[in-house]
């Protein structure tokens, strides 16, 4: 950190030994794992940047926006719209992540067999180390999986401030409507909350901010189609993750600024690994930060992973909102029908997932899919066996992992993705 | 030139040398101990080849110390089978701490495997223990399990729960054999599991220590209804199979000691 942020987490309420350990182990895992990658293209810095002043600039940004009458949402979900968010002058930040914290405290709420993500969730509040949650006004949570439904009637006794949005789980006539009126529901809760109405104007404002930085994504995806690679699946995912935090404007620009470099890298035929290393999507949970397990350990296997179907990725990014709407009732169709299309697992049935997934498959050129399933997370590892079938049926090599965020298995996952990768060689 | 394969498991390391023409010239075995990597060393001071692949758990330690490349043990074994058994298209492996079971192309590439998770159970290990549990030796514990007239259902799957349910099982004051041979059943259930996740038709390769065992050997045949066929020197065939990978990627290293 380059400024002294002691007395600005102090104020927030957190336990400073305990999130100085957090920060420590931190800063040594992206050591490890990220700044030890070769060949990276120069505007990584700029995520560098961000992560080393992932709890300290900009936590210090959001309390002055809040300082200046801003509000500021966190959510752990790519079903809460951050159109909606912007629109009513708030500012929109994503809590899931991805480290082990305060297990002890958290089951003693929640059961030990509960997914690493909704435990970590709790952790970072037990253990008071997440600065963006304590800086939040309204923490939303979504009725997605089971974990996640029953976990918010917990959070709701430790924070005073969660909202709680019901998400459809069919992709009928009826779900749809149900969607639009939890939007609409949450439109109104954000109106109170901020006190400024969202408008036709501000709902396009908000509707084109949140294009921009899907579209820069969606650029940044689209050149890791290139063999050999012009970036690892290390930093694509980085990106990913720093897409639910950053300034939506800034990190637009510092995407697409990634992009000009990866274009020329390609012209030039300079990849972050050899040409016909063998290619990976990985498909199935979220991996929030800190959580670059899995990619670490195939990205020092031999292989490069060139897409994620998975929330912090594709399945959270795909589809942009429609921006021709007139009326705010107009756009707030046009969100429901982008939302609506996302294949999350918790929909029955589920065929688009199905469908995205060889798609990605054809068009990123892989050669193999990991299906990466979090220990205890029914829907996405219900999901993986057909996943697995279909993809063997068009002789795509699957293997399927279920993990969770400790490193007690990392020698095992090691060999297990070894293996794979010797049989796409 | 001859090359060397070398295979570092949990409880034993085994060294196979082939020639050009990928026969064994020699091999060597030694019990892992605490520190494989000089249990390691000392097995190939003295034996004399021009490259070498490291396989099995300790693989990453003897390519840090050696300079070595390295193959997983799911692709040695794969190849190693295939010398015994040139048509055989599955393959099992139950070594000290892990098991795997292995679908191949009739190319002898691996199409497919499943390995046991992050715990001992189905393992050597596994057996190992339990055979301490009822006063066996671990050759004993086979043959006896073999000579029980009835079997018993051991239903834990954990090495932990499994030692307790056999406590239990012997202030009962049931049979001894009779118990072995429950156990020897569980793991043939898990294995024959893992079999039938990556299909096998016909044959199957077993290779790995615990194929040693002729009880293994007869209930996986009882329980999938085919023939089970073991190399005469099991616990080598990830060894052989790295040394002739080694031979056929001639890109690696020359070995310096």
């Amino acid at each position: 950190m380059t400024e002294d942020y002691r007395s600005m987490w102090a104020d927030l309420g957190l336990d400073l030994d305990a999130h100085d350990a957090l920060l420590g182990v931190l800063g040594k895992a992206y050591q490890d794992i990220y700044l030890s990658q070769k060949s990276r293209p120069e505007g990584m810095g700029y995520f560098d940047f961000v992560m080393s002043e992932v709890h300290g600039l900009r936590i210090k940004e959001l309390l002055d926006e809040k300082a200046a009458g801003r509000k500021i949402v966190c959510s752990y979900c790519v079903f809460v719209p951050e159109e909606i968010v912007l629109a009513a002058n708030a500012t929109l930040v994503g809590l899931c992540s991805g480290a082990d914290f305060a297990t002890e405290d958290v089951e003693k709420l929640l059961p030990r067999n509960t997914c690493a993500l909704i435990k970590s969730s709790f952790g970072f509040k037990l253990g008071k180390v997440c600065p963006y949650l304590e800086s939040a006004d309204m923490i939303v949570g979504e009725n997605t999986c089971d974990g996640k439904k029953k976990a918010y009637e917990t959070l709701g006794g430790l924070v005073d401030n969660l909202y709680v949005m019901d998400i459809p789980q069919m992709k009928s006539d009826q779900g749809r409507a149900l969607l639009k009126a939890e939007y609409e529901r949450f439109k109104t809760a954000m109106e109170a909350l901020t006190g400024a109405a969202v408008t036709a104007e501000s709902l396009k404002e908000g509707i084109r901010a949140v294009n921009a930085k899907r579209a820069a994504i969606h650029r940044l995806s689209s050149l890791r189609k290139a063999d050999p690679s012009p970036i690892s699946g290390l930093d694509a995912l980085l990106a990913n993750q720093v897409f639910f935090y950053d300034n939506p404007a800034r990190f637009t620009e510092s995407v697409n600024k990634i992009c000009d470099e990866l274009e020329k890298r390609i012209e030039a035929k300079h990849g972050v690994f050899p040409e016909n290393t063998p290619r990976i999507l990985v498909s199935g949970c979220p991996q929030a930060v800190p959580n670059w397990k899995l990619p670490m350990i195939v990205e020092t296997a031999g292989a490069v992973i060139v897409g994620e179907e998975s929330c912090v990725g594709e399945r959270g990014t795909r589809n942009l909102t429609d921006e021709s709407g007139e009326t705010v009732d107009d756009m707030l169709d046009s969100i429901v029908n982008r939302y609506f299309k996302v294949d999350c697992a918790i929909f029955t049935p589920n065929p688009d997932r199905l469908a995205h997934i060889q798609e990605m498959v054809a068009d990123y050129k892989a050669d193999g899919v990991i299906h990466y399933g979090l220990q205890f997370c029914q829907p996405y590892l219900m999901e993986a066996i057909p996943v697995e079938k279909a993809l063997e049926e068009k002789n795509i090599p699957c293997l399927r992992i279920e993990t969770d965020y400790s490193m007690e298995d990392v020698g095992q996952l090691k060999t297990r993705v070894e293996a794979f990768v010797e049989q796409l060689k | 030139m001859c090359f060397a394969g070398i295979d570092i498991g949990s409880r034993t390391i085994e060294l196979v040398v082939v020639d050009g023409a990928g026969q064994i010239t020699a091999s060597f075995q030694a019990d892992t101990g605490f520190d494989p990597i000089t249990e390691a060393k000392k097995l190939v001071d003295g034996v004399s080849f021009d490259r070498i692949m490291a396989t099995g758990y300790g693989r990453n330690l003897f390519e840090i110390a050696f300079d070595a490349p390295t193959v997983t043990e799911i692709k040695a074994h794969a190849r190693g089978a295939r010398v015994f058994f040139p048509d055989v298209n599955t393959v099992l492996d139950i070594g000290g701490q892990d098991s795997k079971a292995i679908a191949l192309f009739e190319n002898g590439r691996v199409k497919k495997f499943e390995m046991n998770d992050r715990c001992a159970v189905g393992t050597g290990k596994f057996l190992d223990f339990m055979a301490k549990t009822l006063g066996y030796g671990i050759e004993e514990f086979g043959r006896e399990a073999l000579l029980a007239e009835n079997d018993l259902n051991i239903s834990s799957m954990c090495t932990v729960f499994a030692e307790s349910e056999v406590t239990s099982l012997i202030a009962k004051g049931n049979n001894r054999r009779e118990i072995a041979r429950g156990l020897h059943t569980s793991v043939i259930r898990r294995a024959a599991g893992m079999i039938k996740r990556v299909s096998y038709d016909g044959k199957i390769v077993f290779t790995g220590g615990v194929a040693q065992n002729r009880c293994m050997c007869l209930l996986l045949e009882q329980k999938l209804g085919c023939e089970v066929l073991v190399p005469e020197h099991p616990q080598f065939v990830g060894a052989l199979g790295a040394a002739l990978i080694s031979a056929e990627t001639s890109d690696g290293p020359a070995f310096k000691s």
